[in-house]
């Protein structure tokens, strides 16, 4: 659906960045076309460095040259530019329903995030084992969360994925990577049973079954950047 | 909407400001409730923000919204009254950007280059005069008077701890981080921000806050410890 308003415009992402698929879903539900451009955060291009010399980081949508960074910043630019024209709206329309949908996208980046990764990224069995209490707390919190935004709906969006859908499912590539690295279920179905029903309900979605990669090439990148850590610390 | 609206603050705090400076930024009549000790958190606070226990806490009729920027965007498209954000998305993305920026990025290293010594302190006071020089850079585009143009608006809002809380912070813990040699547009901008009409209504007072900075001094310098220490 070109109309115009698409420009020029590029998506800097990497295959298996959880935020980066954010923005290709979030372009995806808009019916948007954008260039992708794949890239190596092992050897990072001019056009990132330059685009996002502060984080140095993907996703970047450079719109009309102008380059957006911070993947939940970038998903309110596109629900904000890709608006009306019959288009599914991203965020809810009411304010407070926003207020609620950004609080619980914060959490998942500064609360939830950290604490599944740290359970990657732990050396020790006992610092293990304490992010994965801090990720299953984190996870109570949003099953709770879940059942009083979804209201009795299939997304936290309502009948169709929303803001938190994609702030969320966009790690489920990583679960599944978790799942084969580790044994271990980030989203248990006895004790977290409605997200469990989400998740599934979402990885079915159109938007999700374009973008996201298998988990095993989670699990492939994974080894890449042990071994790079590793090279390293030689 | 019409509905009565408290805010959940406490006087020392640079978050709890942000969300009452936006209030009276849009003309909003509001009740502060502030809390007396944050070790001591009252009912009211624990049951309106289980998740951080934080303030502040902005309650809305039967509406409960935490977060500072959270509640500065809700503030903003809530209620009627001069625009916060930006009106077109470019510019909005740009000040959502910033403001993130300010919380992940500056927070932490400005908190430690406080209250570390030696070799650590070094680095930490590297980090956070660069991402003020980045914030900075923010001002110098257009030779704005407010990241927000002519008026006070939700990036000037958010960086409201550099403006008045930072030269405090800097006399408690005997450093000097912004001179205005070296960082001529945001003393500027400082000024103009703690200066505003609205603004200066619910600044707290310098004096006061120095006094129970220095009390607390020492508790600082052990929040520190806890962040450097290994996990």
């Amino acid at each position: 659906m070109a109309d115009g308003k698409e420009g020029d415009l590029k998506l800097l992402g990497m295959h298996v960045s959880p935020f980066a698929h954010r923005v290709s879903m979030a372009l995806g539900v808009k019916g948007v076309r954008y260039e992708y451009i794949e890239e190596d955060l092992f050897h990072k291009s001019e056009l990132l460095l330059s685009s996002n010399p502060v984080h140095k980081k993907v996703p970047v949508l450079i719109h009309d040259g102008r380059p957006i960074c911070e993947s939940l910043a970038i998903v309110e630019y596109v629900d904000e530019v890709w608006s009306g024209d019959g288009r599914p709206a991203i965020l809810p329309a009411d304010p407070y329903e926003r207020a609620i949908a950004r609080f619980w996208a914060s959490y998942i980046d500064d609360k939830f995030f950290p604490a599944w990764l740290g359970i990657m990224r732990a050396t020790t069995e006992e610092a293990r084992g304490e992010k994965v209490k801090e990720t299953q707390d984190a996870v109570q919190n949003l099953e709770k969360a879940f059942s009083e935004i979804a209201g009795g709906k299939g997304f936290f969006g309502g009948d169709t994925v929303g803001y938190l859908d994609l702030a969320l499912g966009c790690f489920l590539p990583w679960f599944g990577a978790m799942r084969m690295m580790f044994g271990l279920e980030v989203i248990e179905a006895a004790t977290a049973p409605l997200l469990a029903g989400w998740a599934e309900r979402f990885g079915e979605t159109a938007v999700a079954k374009e973008v996201l990669p298998e988990p095993e090439k989670a699990v492939a990148y994974a080894k890449k950047l042990q071994a790079y850590r590793a090279s390293l610390n030689k | 909407m019409s509905a009565t609206v408290k805010l959940i603050g406490f006087f020392d705090s640079p978050f709890a400001h942000r969300a009452e400076v936006a209030l009276r930024l849009k003309g909003v009549p509001y009740e502060l409730i502030l809390e007396e000790d944050l070790h001591n958190k009252s009912e009211l606070l624990l049951k309106s923000n289980p998740i951080h226990k934080k303030v502040p806490v902005l309650l809305h009729g039967d509406r409960t919204i935490c977060e500072s920027l959270v509640i500065l965007e809700y503030v903003d498209e809530a209620f009627d009254g001069p625009p916060l954000l930006p009106v077109d998305p470019y510019g909005r993305a740009m000040a959502r950007f910033w403001a993130r920026f300010l919380d992940d990025k500056c927070s932490k290293p400005f908190w430690l280059s406080l209250w570390t010594e030696g070799e650590a302190q070094k680095g930490f006071v590297k980090e956070i005069k660069e991402n003020l020089k980045l914030l900075e850079g923010q001002l110098v585009k257009g030779r704005k008077r407010f990241f927000g143009g002519d008026a006070v608006g939700y990036l000037d809002v958010a960086s409201c701890g550099f403006a008045h809380w930072l030269p405090v912070f800097e006399e408690v813990a005997g450093v000097r981080l912004v001179t205005e040699e070296e960082y001529p547009d945001l003393c500027r901008w400082a000024k103009e921000y703690a200066s505003d009409e609205t603004v200066k209504q619910c600044l707290p007072d310098r004096a006061e806050l120095l006094a129970h900075f220095t009390a607390r001094k020492d508790f600082f310098v052990a929040t520190a410890k806890a962040i450097m220490a290994p996990n």
